[in-house]
């Protein structure tokens, strides 16, 4: 048995600086509209947290029902990095499964700070996050950094090819009403970014935004009783690594071992989420993966298994990854267009995969849409993959 | 003063990271675990070990920006370099002193120095072998 997709809703991406709770509103209230629904329908609500924007953050599943005027649902609240929002699919995806509920409701929403994300406050020297900014100063671009001049040194990937990441799905994300980005950019401007963490300029690295997105899921029973065109949950896969962890993850200050690509936590998060699902990456029409930089989603295509190791540029060059393409990545413009707002952007991916799965999405439709991969990695060993499909 | 106690020590003008080494299996991890990391051995408490003072060049990369609190960035501000190093089946990252980006290649050997963060204490860095 799949649970169905039964509505999705997004507040779009930008840097609106207003409560968190208003986006997880909004987009609660568009995926309701989207399922037939009410809010008085719902059985049980899971709120994705957000750790910058005090308790209310931290309770976040709470926080969107008392804003929705509370309807005694049941609830839970979680938090799992950027892949909160799938952490938080899963738990709603089980009590259905389970036959506890035939009906929830799933949100995420963030307000983010301007600039590189710090720790939070307080002197913790116990916490590796903390200690990878004291001792290092090492920030999140810093890791990315690190891994695309991995990509130059191991498979001869130049600045270009990462600029040609950005084109396309800055392309993409011009077709975007949700997108925080809408223009389109030249490899020229990719280039001539200033640089931030050496060989990643402004523009090969995601910003923080301000989003909210939420899911209505339900059990194929309910659904019939409701109609609509059905996506299901084919796979939701939240694995931890395996040791060793054979990655210099976030926060990490060392590895477990040489990390080793194909052996990695990406590629073993996506695997497990095939496994489930029955197919292979040959399956797949579209996949929205975690472009935190431009560099990164060519180690997703990889990892995702949409091409051999070290050839994902080659694959980007063919056209193969961009709208027209034969297997889209990042239709919806990716976190190149929408910047990260953390716990709605599983949700977010997974909206897309929806409306394009549906036949809906507009100027960025993938031509017979039928199976889509949403995935995510996080820090402290936390990632997401979810496949749905029609 | 050391940024940090029981990660790294410098003798003799020699600085060494300390890891740890699990009794039992032998894995080695840094900074030094209180048990073991394998999730198949019972695991004695891991000894402290001296890692390898040198290591390949794995990655790099800098802080064109200054990084935010609680890191100590220096006015006026420089860019830090940072470096992943293989050692000992491990990769540790570290600042790199006198080094810039310009300086480095994957796969060149470096060794383990140390130097002040802006506000005082000592860390471990990499630099050029001596
Ligand atoms: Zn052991």
């Amino acid at each position: 048995m799949s649970v169905v997709v039964l509505g999705v809703g997004l507040h779009p991406w930008g840097k609106w600086g207003k409560p968190f709770q208003e986006y997880g509103v909004a987009a609660a209230r568009a995926a309701l509209a989207d399922a037939g629904l009410h809010w008085t329908d719902i059985q049980y609500v899971v709120g994705a947290d957000t750790i910058r924007n005090g308790y209310p953050g931290f309770v976040a599943g709470a926080t969107f029902a008392q804003a929705l005027g509370w309807n005694g649902a049941s609830i839970a609240s979680c938090y799992a990095a950027c892949a909160s929002g799938a952490q938080a699919l899963d738990i709603a995806r089980a009590r259905i499964l389970a036959g506890l509920c035939d009906v929830a409701l799933v949100v995420g929403a963030d307000t983010t700070p301007k600039g590189f994300f710090k720790p939070v406050g307080g002197d913790r020297p116990d916490d590796r996050d903390w200690l990878r900014f004291r001792l290092l100063g090492a920030t999140n671009p810093a890791y990315f950094a690190l891994y695309a001049r991995r990509r130059m040194a191991r498979y001869g990937d130049t600045p270009a090819d990462f600029a040609a990441v950005k084109v396309k799905n800055a392309r993409a994300g011009a077709r975007n009403p949700n997108a925080r980005y809408r223009a389109e950019v030249t490899t020229e401007q990719v280039l001539t970014s200033p640089m931030v963490a050496d060989p990643l300029r402004l523009m090969d690295i995601c910003a923080t935004s301000d989003g909210g997105a939420a899911v209505v899921l339900c059990s194929p029973a309910y659904a019939r009783r409701h109609g609509g065109r059905q996506v299901t949950i084919a796979a939701v896969s939240t694995v931890t690594p395996t040791f060793p962890q054979a990655d210099l993850d976030l926060p990490m200050i060392a590895s477990e071992t040489v990390p080793q690509p194909e052996h990695g936590f990406k590629t073993a998060l996506i695997r497990a989420a095939y496994e489930e699902a029955g197919i292979g990456p040959e399956e797949l029409s579209l996949a929205e993966v975690y472009d935190l930089s431009t560099a990164l989603e060519l180690d997703w295509c990889e990892d995702a298994g949409l091409c051999p190791r070290g050839e994902a540029a080659q694959l980007l060059r063919s056209g193969e990854t961009a709208l027209g393409g034969k297997r889209p990545v990042n239709p919806s413009g990716g976190l190149a267009s929408f910047g990260e707002a953390i716990p709605a952007q599983a949700l977010a991916q997974l909206c897309e995969l929806t409306w394009q799965l549906r036949g809906t999405a507009g100027a960025r439709q993938v031509d017979s849409a039928r199976i889509g991969l949403a995935a995510t990695q996080g820090l402290f060993g936390h990632g997401s993959a979810i496949i749905a499909r029609t | 003063m050391l940024a940090i106690d029981g990660w790294f020590l410098i003798e003799d003008g020699l600085t060494y990271l300390l890891g740890s080494r699990c009794g039992d299996c032998g894995t080695i991890a840094f900074p030094p675990r209180p048990s073991c990391g394998h999730p198949r051995c019972a695991g004695t408490i891991p000894a402290p070990v001296r890692l390898s003072r040198t290591g390949t060049l794995w990655s790099y990369t800098n802080a064109c920006y200054p990084p935010p609190p609680p890191f100590a960035a220096a006015e006026p501000y420089r860019p830090v370099t940072l470096a992943a190093v293989e050692l000992d089946g491990l990769v540790v990252l570290g600042q790199v002193r006198d080094l810039t980006v310009a300086d480095l290649r994957v796969g060149m050997t470096l060794e383990l120095t140390s130097g002040p963060l802006a506000d005082g204490p000592l860390i471990w860095m990499w630099g050029a072998p001596r």
